[in-house]
């Protein structure tokens, strides 16, 4: 092991064992989890190759094939439950990306949503097993998040009981589901439901898209790859153009609403729950920014651990890159982000299965405060993840861009959280349209509940959002607690003026619409606050269940750092709303530099603690060992560019234009 | 569909018309296009030879950029030679020399998308570092590429700081050659352009060791391939570093030298030199080693860096106005997304940050070019600020290209993620901006070091100001500034001299704080250079915000320069206008901090930011268009002039080799784990 990491990990001030468990839930999750992950690594049909020197269909052929062995190696080691599912991904495809993954994550939940008893029996047990491969096909051309702009028609025909799909023109094609290009045979297509002459919205269709047995597309189908990304290379996105395209009654899913053989319409008793499929998508994303923010951690901690450079004193042999100041703040702030981010993503999980288990029993009471939540935790936290990858990755300098250190890799995979599942944007407005009628509520006199119910205490604050208020408590910027109160303050006071500014133009403009549209920077704004107070609020609850006291110690300074960064960034909310004065900005900045040095000495032994695998993780700079410049050397000598000792292009090209210059 | 295209289109069957949803937007010209284009271009008859050189360029289907998203690493660097040598040869038939406008032209023409750009490199180096004789000998030889340059500074384990890097150069006086060798793993030479595969000489950074004493970094000229047979000469070992996010086009290599001799002709020798035995002679500052990064960070900016915002903007605002999305009255059309707010508080401030940093990027190739003479003749005056202002200019403007150009392209949704969009080719292309050629923490850190030392200079150790000379840039530091800020309602911040005054309290008491503190930590037994880590999170502030006040007030100063235009000058008033005040938003807590702002005065900032916006929502395809893009340039499905996203995105999918080409995998592994589905029917 490189020595700087071995003096690194002897001086942490706790053991990081322990650490794993609180992230993995208990001792016995960290147990299974590794067991699972060393099913894999023991096992000799799991091969990991190098996918940056392979081309974008040498890599969707390997993603084909670990699909395909994936699905056969789960069954012979029986895992069935959805966490050890992901476990197993996490290490055998290192970055999630399937072509087959569209069938487990909307295919297969979908049909369990919104499907009949007898649907669910029809297609199931092939799904499940692969026999059939669905994907789930929303999203158009033309249009993303707004669903009911879509135009796909589906047209019901008495005469033969069928559906009549089609893609009416060049922006209705269907465009991005990943596994459609050229993996799937089957897709649920969203598409307007049209019978007797009336369009009824949106409804699911479960659609035939290839032959079974020669895999060509049927006809009537035009179906085919979206071409190169940024990242997901291994994934088939693709397009899906139907002409006339027939389809059995049976195939509309039905378990809310209904098309009767004579083309009558029931319709669905509460369109609520096919949130449901929505709202597990977006919380497991919150999981997966974590996820993907405590890798990038890892990697930049363990290189700047690794790396030294230029000099503090001169003289004095060039110091650890992570001895910098500007290094640490650089990276530690994000450190502590990912671990907010982590409790976060436990706490949504928790939630989703305790709201599902309610919605089951008829209770649907919570679901409009989760639906909210969820949408503006997932912009939250992939705007935030997004932005420090890229810093992670910058913090490693050049080597950061080159593919060896694998962030490029981790931050293309992540981005698209950004506008897949709902556009941020779009997910912070609905957030902020929850956030407008619960306000709405506490004025016309109702208590409102959860997350939200700070906006009880407004009437009774009478904030006036542009005059200095008396706030009910002095900020103690060494306590979680405290801080949380002080966030919680800076949401009251955002939502608080994004519901009067939209409230004045109202009065003046046409419609609401207008108006919401003219308030909406200021409706995004209250969103992320109310995001930021929810985010500190869990972190410091966290603390509260942390038993062992050196881990409590370590996490509560990274709690605190994370409250007071946020707070140094957005100094201007605090301080215009009197949340905070002058002299405490300064003490914060102050405090947030003695956090830095305080986090430094178990910085190493912090990201080890994610307990990433080296095959997980794809980074010649953040191996576990720390052995990067022998590893990057051997790395870049497999670059296909190396192949030949001179490259053809000097014949072809180079040898001729000196001749003739 | 609505009128013809009369721009340089791609020639697709559609794209003979224009989208009626864009036509519309260029119906009312509040300005004169073409004259902003002129401006950009800086004068008529530059765009009149810009357009020249592009109509010869995509007149010749050599220069096609259009299969570049379908290609490996191999076909793009095979790509790019193939284009640099045909680009050579009719440089060679028009007579565009090396350095010529036409060249520059032809480069932007083909976005860069050329081999041996750091061949360029290495002649601007060998002008500031070689003498006479020595430019005399090498020049034309790179300039009729009877040898392939590069320039190898960077190590495996070294970057930015120039002292760390650990080739050496031994003087052997016995037979006048220097020894230069690689002495460990970390020392191997990594990243230069053109090494990997290219060239055959590199100009190398090295420590100097002559008569036994260390004399620093120095640059000497290395032959590296064979010119007969480009196999790596004895010693070298060479080659490629591997794939990266983006220059997929470029070979950037490694470079390991075992004692290769090379004579002492070879070092370059403008400012320190070597003689027969062993004598050194040195005839310039401690900075002068800096001089070659100062040329190459001035010339990035306007050729590299600051056209791929612009071209993000170009496809991101095309994008949007073709783009329908939700409605704004119940029931009603949906609307173009450029009419939502939340948009335009996206795209628009990149905009406006486009054109801030051109104006920036133009004046300083000015300052550049009139001390650049002076520096030459041994005059080192200006060095100081020079280097300091063009290593804060670089970091800022590389960092908020980045982030625009990254916001451009999730402002485009889903489609932004293809590829096809040209955004993420953009985005890791200007990424790589904020690391190279100085990585950006350490740049603004030296803007700050030049900023602290010449504030605690001109306040004395006492702080009493004493008069004393501050180069321009920093005049501002000793002048009086005004403790609270005068505005009384939102239209007085559309007042330049408000905003500008503004952003230099806020500099300057952010730099006063950064030297108070430094002085503070010594006054309590911190030597010089602990105290200077320890208060380097502050410094970084002060640097950045001295670069928003020297941006802020270059764009005022070129607006007053425009008074003969005053269409154009109004149209960029209101950018300039957002520009600062969105400035002002983002970094509001530190205009509230000593209550220079009050809480309402920001809440006007505010209102008078959203009220610019809609007023340059009018213009803003014509704003873009102003850029003059060609549609081969911009290589874009979503950013046609035409505005055709939708046609042109599905038929650009469908050459993808995803389709063109069988699926292997299919008859592999998919058709296997289907069979028992068969069997079951």
């Amino acid at each position: 092991m490189n020595q700087d990491l071995r003096r690194e990990r002897e001086a942490a001030s706790f053991n990081p064992e322990l650490l794993t468990h609180v992230l993995d839930g208990s001792p016995e999750n960290t147990r299974r989890r590794r067991e699972i992950e060393n099913l894999i690594l023991n096992d000799p049909d799991f091969q990991h190759e190098d996918l940056n020197f392979l081309t974008r269909s040498q890599r969707y052929e390997v993603a084909v094939r670990k699909s395909a062995n994936m699905v056969k190696k789960m069954r012979d080691f029986g895992i069935a439950d959805p966490e050890e599912i992901m476990w197993f991904k996490k290490v055998h495809l290192v970055n999630f990306v399937e072509p087959v993954g569209l069938n487990y994550s909307m295919f297969i939940p979908t049909l369990l949503n919104q499907g009949t008893t007898a649907q669910q029996e029809k297609w199931l047990l092939s799904s499940k097993g692969l026999q059939i491969i669905g994907t789930y096909a929303q999203t158009e051309m033309g249009h993303g998040t707004h669903l009911r702009g879509l135009e796909t028609t589906a047209t019901y025909d008495p005469e033969t009981q069928e559906f009549i799909l089609n893609s009416p023109t060049v922006t209705s094609i269907k465009w991005w589901p990943g596994g459609l290009g050229k993996t799937s045979n089957h897709a649920i297509v969203l598409a307007q439901l049209i019978t007797k002459g009336k369009c009824y919205g949106l409804h699911a269709f479960i659609v035939p898209i290839r032959e079974i047995g020669t895999h060509k597309p049927l006809p009537g189908i035009t179906v085919g790859d979206i071409g190169p990304k940024f990242g997901y290379d291994e994934m088939d996105n693709g397009y899906l153009k139907m002409d006339n395209y027939r389809i059995p009654r049976e195939n509309m899913l039905m378990k809310y609403a209904q098309v009767k053989p004579d083309g009558t319409y029931v319709k669905p008793v509460s369109n609520k729950l096919t949130y449901g499929t929505m709202v597990f998508v977006r919380s497991f994303l919150v999981g997966e920014a974590a996820r993907s923010l405590s890798k990038a951690c890892t990697i930049a901690i363990r290189y700047s651990a690794v790396r030294h450079q230029s000099e503090i004193k001169p003289g004095e042999p060039e110091p650890q890159i992570l001895d910098f100041q500007t290094q640490q703040y650089k990276l530690f702030p994000l450190l502590a982000t990912a671990y907010a981010f982590q409790f976060v993503g436990a706490y949504m999980k928790e939630t989703y299965h305790r709201i599902n288990e309610d919605i089951g029993h008829g209770d649907l009471s919570e679901l409009p405060e989760l639906h909210a939540l969820t949408a503006g935790l997932k912009a939250f936290t992939s705007w935030t993840t997004n932005a420090a990858i890229e810093a992670c990755r910058m913090a490693c300098g050049g080597h950061g861009y080159s593919h060896c250190s694998g962030l490029p890799n981790i931050y293309v995979t992540f981005t698209p959280t950004c506008t897949f599942e709902g556009e941020n944007t779009v997910m912070m407005l609905q957030t902020a349209r929850f956030l407008m009628k619960s306000y709405d509520q506490v004025h016309s006199g109702k208590l409102v509940c959860g997350m939200v119910s700070y906006l009880n205490d407004l009437p009774t604050q009478r904030i006036q959002p542009q005059q200095v208020a008396v706030w009910p408590t002095v900020v103690d910027i060494d306590s979680p607690d405290s801080l949380t109160e002080a966030y919680k303050l800076r949401a009251a006071r955002l939502v608080e003026i994004a519901a009067k500014n939209l409230q004045n133009e109202v009065i003046r403009r046409e419609s609401k619409e207008v108006a919401w549209n003219l308030t909406s920077v200021d409706l995004v704004r209250a969103s992320e606050a109310h995001c930021h107070y929810v985010v500190v609020k869990l972190f410091s609850e966290k603390l509260l269940k942390i038993q062992d006291k050196s881990i409590h110690t370590v996490l509560r300074n990274l709690c605190l750092l994370y409250c007071l960064y946020g707070i140094s960034q957005k100094a201007g909310d605090f301080l215009q709303g009197s949340i905070m004065t002058e002299s405490q900005i300064t003490q914060v900045n102050q405090r947030i530099k003695e956090l830095l040095t305080a986090v430094r000495p178990d910085a190493v032994a912090l990201v080890d603690a994610f307990d990433f695998k080296d095959v997980t993780l794809g980074s010649v700079l953040g191996r576990y060992d720390g052995n990067v410049y022998e590893h990057l050397f051997e790395w870049a000598k497999k670059s296909p560019l190396n192949k030949a000792e001179v490259h053809e292009s000097y014949y072809k090209h180079l040898k001729p234009l000196q001749s003739k210059l | 569909m609505g009128s013809p295209v009369h721009r340089v289109s791609l020639g697709d069957t559609w794209s003979t018309q224009v989208h009626p949803d864009i036509e519309s937007e260029r119906y009312i010209q509040s300005f004169n296009v073409e004259r902003l284009i002129n401006i950009l271009d800086g004068g008529a008859q530059n765009t009149a030879l810009r357009r020249k050189v592009e109509s010869i360029i995509h007149s010749d289907p050599e220069f096609s950029l259009k299969d570049n998203y379908f290609m490996t690493q191999n076909e793009r660097y095979e790509a790019a030679v193939k284009r640099k040598c045909h680009l050579q040869t009719i440089a060679k038939r028009q007579g565009w020399s090396e350095g010529s406008p036409e060249l520059y032209y032809s480069y932007r023409t083909l976005s860069g998308d050329l081999a041996f750009s750091i061949h360029t490199v290495f002649l601007k180096s060998l002008k500031s570092l070689g003498s006479e004789e020595q430019i005399a000998k090498w020049a034309p030889l790179c300039n009729d590429f009877q040898i392939i340059a590069t320039y190898a500074q960077t190590e495996l384990g070294h970057g930015t700081y120039l002292q760390g890097l650990e080739t050496e150069a031994t003087y052997d006086a016995a037979t006048q050659e220097f020894v230069v060798h690689s002495p460990t793993m970390t020392a191997t030479k990594w990243w230069p352009g053109d090494l990997g595969r290219s060239a055959t000489h590199a100009l190398v950074q090295a420590q100097l060791i002559c008569s036994g004493a260390r004399q620093g970094m120095h640059a000497f000229i290395v032959p590296i391939r064979s010119l007969q047979d480009h196999t790596p000469l004895p010693g070298v070992t060479v080659g490629d570093i591997g794939p990266k996010m983006g220059f997929h086009h470029i070979d950037h290599g490694f470079l390991r030298l075992d004692h290769v001799r090379i004579p002492r002709e070879n070092m370059l020798s403008r400012f320190a030199q070597v003689l027969p035995d062993g004598t050194y002679l040195k005839v310039g500052s401690l900075q002068i080693n800096y001089l070659s990064m100062v040329v190459m960070r001035v010339d990035l900016l306007l050729g590299e860096i600051i056209p791929m915002l612009q071209k993000a903007c170009v496809i991101a605002i095309r994008y949007s106005v073709i783009r329908h999305q939700s409605s704004l009255r119940p029931s009603g059309p949906e609307v173009k997304i450029l009419d939502y707010q939340t948009q335009q508080h996206k795209l628009l401030p990149q905009l406006a940050t486009v054109y801030a940093f051109h104006f920036l990027a133009s004046n300083l190739l000015k300052f550049f070019h009139s001390s650049y003479s002076a520096i030459l003749n041994r005059d080192f005056s200006h060095l100081p600020e020079l280097h300091a202002l063009s290593a804060g200019i670089k970091a800022m403007v590389s960092d908020l290209c980045l982030q625009g150009t990254e916001l451009c392209r999730r402002a485009c949704g889903g489609h932004g993620y293809s590829k096809l969009s040209g955004l993420p080719s953009l985005v890791s292309r200007v990424t790589a901006s904020c690391t190279y050629e100085g990585e950006n923490t350490v740049l603004y850190l030296q803007t700050a070091r030049f900023l602290v030392k010449n504030y605690l200079q001109a306040h004395g150790s006492l702080g009493s100001t004493s008069q004393i000379f501050l180069p321009k840039s920093i005049a501002y530091l000793t002048t009086p500034y005004q403790a609270r800020c005068p505005a009384q309602k939102a239209a007085d911040f559309l007042h330049a001299k408000l905003y500008t005054a503004a952003w230099a309290h806020v500099a300057a008491r952010l730099i006063k704080d950064s030297a108070h503190h430094l002085q503070t930590l010594m006054q309590s037994g911190a030597d010089w250079d602990e105290a200077w880590n320890q208060s380097t999170v502050l410094h970084l502030q002060a640097a950045k915000a001295h670069c928003y006040y020297i941006s802020v007030k270059n764009f005022t100063e070129t607006l007053d320069k425009l008074e003969n235009e005053p269409a154009i000058q109004q149209v960029l008033k209101r950018l300039c206008d957002l520009y600062a005040l969105h400035s002002i938003l983002t970094n509001s807590g530190d205009f509230l901090h000593d209550g220079f702002l009050s809480g309402t005065q920001v809440d006007a900032v505010r209102t008078a930011y959203l009220n610019l916006l809609l007023l340059i929502r009018k213009d803003a395809i014509l704003l873009t268009d102003a850029f003059d893009f060609t549609d081969h340039c911009l290589n874009s499905a979503l950013g046609c002039y035409d505005g055709n996203v939708y046609e042109r995105l599905f038929h650009w999918a469908q050459r993808s080799p995803t389709n063109t080409q069988g699926n292997p995998a299919y008859e592999k592994y998919i058709k296997p784990l289907l069979q028992s589905w068969r069997s079951k029917l």
